[in-house]
């Protein structure tokens, strides 16, 4: 065995506080805050920058340095802008003193000001879409973690279920394990790790922004076309004359080709087949089983159990039968015998040629995690000696709001609350405080007469340069289309 | 600096140093005040305590001249009664010394009923007559391990936890020792030195590494530090903490700590000052 202490590399001293700590490849210093990776002091929460290469017939790119190229007419393609996130920007919570980082740049010719900070955030949470129509619970039953009640399951969505995480009463309302115990699974979700949650009376499901979730153990594939009777309008007009008789199991709504609109406009005529379900408007039924992992998100392993006794003055021997799920995962092919009882047989290429459209047309199954959360009234402070200003210069689009340099979606009506999409962040950009809550990267970006119209922290400004440092993190552009300093986010007055 | 919870509580952090401050006063001004002189006195302590580092992390001895620095004065003070009969450095105090430092600036700037400051898990309390101070112990994921409670009769004013769990290296294999002393800095000493002793030595199944290895310039140069704990039956359970405990009671006769509790692997081990401030949750409720 290799002595490894002989043969570790070199360890590095870290100048970032007077501790001044040696720190061993792959180890952190005393504060557990920076770390030697491969040789290199890196901060383990940094600023981070998003470097954005706008491609661009009519750009420049810096000539003197500090210009920000308008002295170059050139002819190069390429300028790249910086936005500084509010990504380990720190937090002067509860903000009686100005926003850690608050940068201005020149942005096609507008000085605009961005108000850089990690708001603490006791209201917020995650929605999750789920797309599976699979059952992984009932609408308002409890959603687990570790025991302890972190959201519920809400509205169900088209071909995806729904949860709501997190929020002010499982954070702060319940017990401390609780309140610890959610706080930790916004974390791991918002930061793109998986989570393991139970719903009372449901499923267990592994929820990771991006990922497929995990049903009870198994990997979801895909999400369906459409319900039972949307995927017979899709597809009739492909069975007629390859198959007598289609039935497509749901969870949601079984179509039944012979009986479906769609079949009686191809004049499809009737075969007797007849299933269990209660019936809304023709060829279409509710309920033809429980909720499960089977079939179509129900509980159906074997499809013959749903079919009725065939009727016999109606049915004829030889009549060919599909059953398919809506995702196109199972299907089964009969044809009824003398005794009109359906017997298995090989599937005809015409059928398993739509079989397999329908599973061509299922999208792949995700779950995506979106952050939802308000900004306070003290974390306004921070941006400007009267909060609420901030507020109705957002509402007025002449504040932009960004999450960690994604796009952040601001609700309508009172304060400030926000949604985004968490793969549109950069990785690891959520922390904690034991409150507990949530630490969430939020920017403000206005021009820079705006920013002194609603009062804000003028003398704290600086330019953008000074906040890069070498240290910084930088990443590239996750979402092409957000751009926080984009003079399309804002309804300034055309001032040409 | 940052404000907790509403004002609550402060925040405070400055390289490895991470303090939460918690003060009660009988009118907010003057809790507002002892919360700015706990700011104003950690501004510029880390540097303070830096600037001899160095002698800081040498072995300890009798005669060892005392340092300018006044954080620095308290680690050696609480360190010197146990340094001459076994290796250690002053850095063994230096979390609960911190703490006791900011502890009595707020003392010194306002009358304060009640008031915490919290390093890490070394905490440095002061209570004004007929007040109590209460604080679960857990387990470093989170698992309550119990409860300890004091008034301000009790003689109390350090809480320190040890163990191989925290952030400091440990040459024991207690999950943790929390200790109650007169301050938080003697309450640390003790409690690391507690937790060192809960050990089962020559044990096949304990892995230990040489400190300097997990981080370059520690204090403990090459002593071997504890990596990893097997999971122990009873009986090995019941001898290490027994040896642990034998250290704890000496040091409660001694007059150095006013009580002891030692945690591994699910059992625990109390010294008698600690009964009366502690309660352990039972087994039971480790199901």
């Amino acid at each position: 065995m290799v002595d490894k202490s002989r043969v570790r590399p070199e360890k590095i001293r870290c100048d970032a506080c007077p501790v001044l700590c040696y720190i061993a490849e792959g180890a952190s210093g005393a504060c557990d805050r920076y770390a030697n990776h491969k040789g290199k002091l890196v901060r383990l929460d940094p600023l981070t920058i998003i470097e954005k290469t706008i491609e661009s017939g009519e750009k420049t790119v810096p000539f003197l340095k500090g210009t920000e190229g308008t002295d170059w007419d050139g002819t190069l393609l390429r300028d790249s802008r910086s936005f500084v996130t509010a990504v380990g920007a720190g937090t002067t919570y509860p903000d009686y003193k100005p926003a850690p980082f608050i940068v201005s740049q020149t942005v096609d010719g507008a000085d605009m000001v961005t108000v850089v900070t990690e708001g603490i955030f006791s209201y917020c949470g995650v929605k999750v879409k789920i797309d599976t129509d699979r059952f992984i619970g009932h609408e308002r039953a409890d959603v687990r973690r570790d025991g302890e009640s972190v959201g519920h399951v809400m509205t169900s969505e088209y071909g995806s279920r729904m949860l709501s995480l997190g929020g002010v009463e499982h954070l702060t309302g319940g017990s401390k394990k609780e309140g610890r115990v959610t706080c930790d699974t916004l974390l791991k979700l918002c930061n793109g790790e998986a989570v393991e949650l139970s719903v009372d009376e449901g499923a267990t499901v592994v929820v990771q922004a991006g990922k497929p979730p995990i049903i009870n153990g198994v990997e979801e594939r895909l999400m369906r076309v459409g319900c039972g009777s949307a995927t017979i309008g899709m597809f009739a007009s492909q069975w007629v004359g390859h198959v007598d008789e289609v039935i497509v199991v749901d969870d949601h709504i079984t179509g039944v080709l012979s009986e479906h609109q769609a079949g009686k406009m191809l004049d499809v005529p009737p075969t007797g087949i007849r299933i269990n379900g209660r019936r809304s408007t023709p060829g279409r039924y509710f309920r033809v089983a429980e909720a499960g992992r089977g079939w179509g998100g129900t509980d159906i392993e074997d499809p013959l159990t749903i079919l009725q006794r065939v009727d016999s003055a109606v049915a004829w021997p030889g009549l060919r039968l599909l059953m398919v799920s809506t995702t196109g995962e199972q299907y089964a092919y009969f044809e009824l015998d003398e005794a009109l009882e359906p017997r298995p047989a090989p599937i005809p290429e015409a059928l398993q040629a739509s079989v397999d459209l329908i599973a061509e047309n299922c999208e792949p199954s995700l779950c995506s995690v979106l952050f939802m959360g308000g900004a306070g009234g003290s974390l306004r402070a921070g941006v400007t000696k009267n909060p609420v200003k901030l507020t109705h210069s957002v509402k007025a689009s002449l504040t932009h709001v960004s999450c960690g340099g994604a796009n952040a979606y601001v609700w309508p009506g009172g304060g400030i609350t926000v949604m985004a999409n968490v793969l549109d962040i950069p990785t690891n950009s959520f922390g904690y405080v034991p409150t507990p809550a949530l630490v969430a990267p939020i920017e403000f970006t206005m021009r820079l007469s705006d920013y002194v119209a609603l009062g804000g922290h003028i003398e704290c400004v600086r330019p953008i340069e000074e906040a890069i440092s070498d240290d910084v993190r930088r990443v590239n552009q996750i979402d092409p289309d957000a751009d926080p300093v984009n003079k399309n986010n804002f309804r300034w007055e055309k001032d040409g | 600096m940052a404000l907790l919870d509403g004002g609550q509580r402060l925040h405070l952090q400055h390289g490895p140093i991470d303090l939460v401050i918690g003060a009660d006063a009988a009118c907010e001004a003057d809790r507002r005040a002892a919360l700015a002189a706990a700011a104003a006195r950690f501004d510029g302590l880390l540097e303070g305590l830096v600037t001899e580092l160095d002698r800081h992390r040498t072995r300890l001895a009798p005669d060892t001249a005392l340092p300018r620095d006044p954080v620095a004065r308290r680690m050696y003070a609480a360190a010197r009664p146990f340094c001459r009969d076994r290796f250690l450095t002053p850095m063994i105090a230096v979390a609960g010394a911190v703490a006791d430092t900011i502890l009595h600036a707020m003392r010194d700037a306002v009358p304060l009923r009640r008031a915490y400051v919290n390093n890490g898990g070394d905490i440095a309390v002061h209570l004004a007559g007929g007040q109590e101070f209460a604080v679960m112990m857990a387990r470093h994921d989170g698992h309550p391990l119990g409860r300890v409670r004091f008034g301000s009769g009790s003689g109390i004013g350090g809480i320190a936890t040890s163990g191989t769990h925290g952030r400091s290296l440990s040459l024991g294999i207690a999950d943790s020792v929390t200790v109650v002393a007169a301050d938080a800095a003697r309450a640390d000493v003790a409690a690391t030195l507690i937790a060192n002793a809960v050990d089962l030595p020559g044990h096949p199944g304990i892995e230990r590494a040489p400190a300097r290895r997990l981080r370059p310039d520690s204090d403990l140069g090459d002593m071997p530090v504890v990596t990893l704990v097997p999971p122990l039956d009873h009986a090995h359970r019941a001898k290490a903490l027994a040896a642990g405990h034998s250290v704890a009671a000496m040091l409660e006769a001694e007059g150095h700590i006013l009580g002891a509790a030692l945690f591994l692997q699910g059992e625990s081990a109390l010294t008698g000052g600690a009964t009366r401030h502690f309660s352990p949750l039972g087994e039971v409720e480790h199901a």
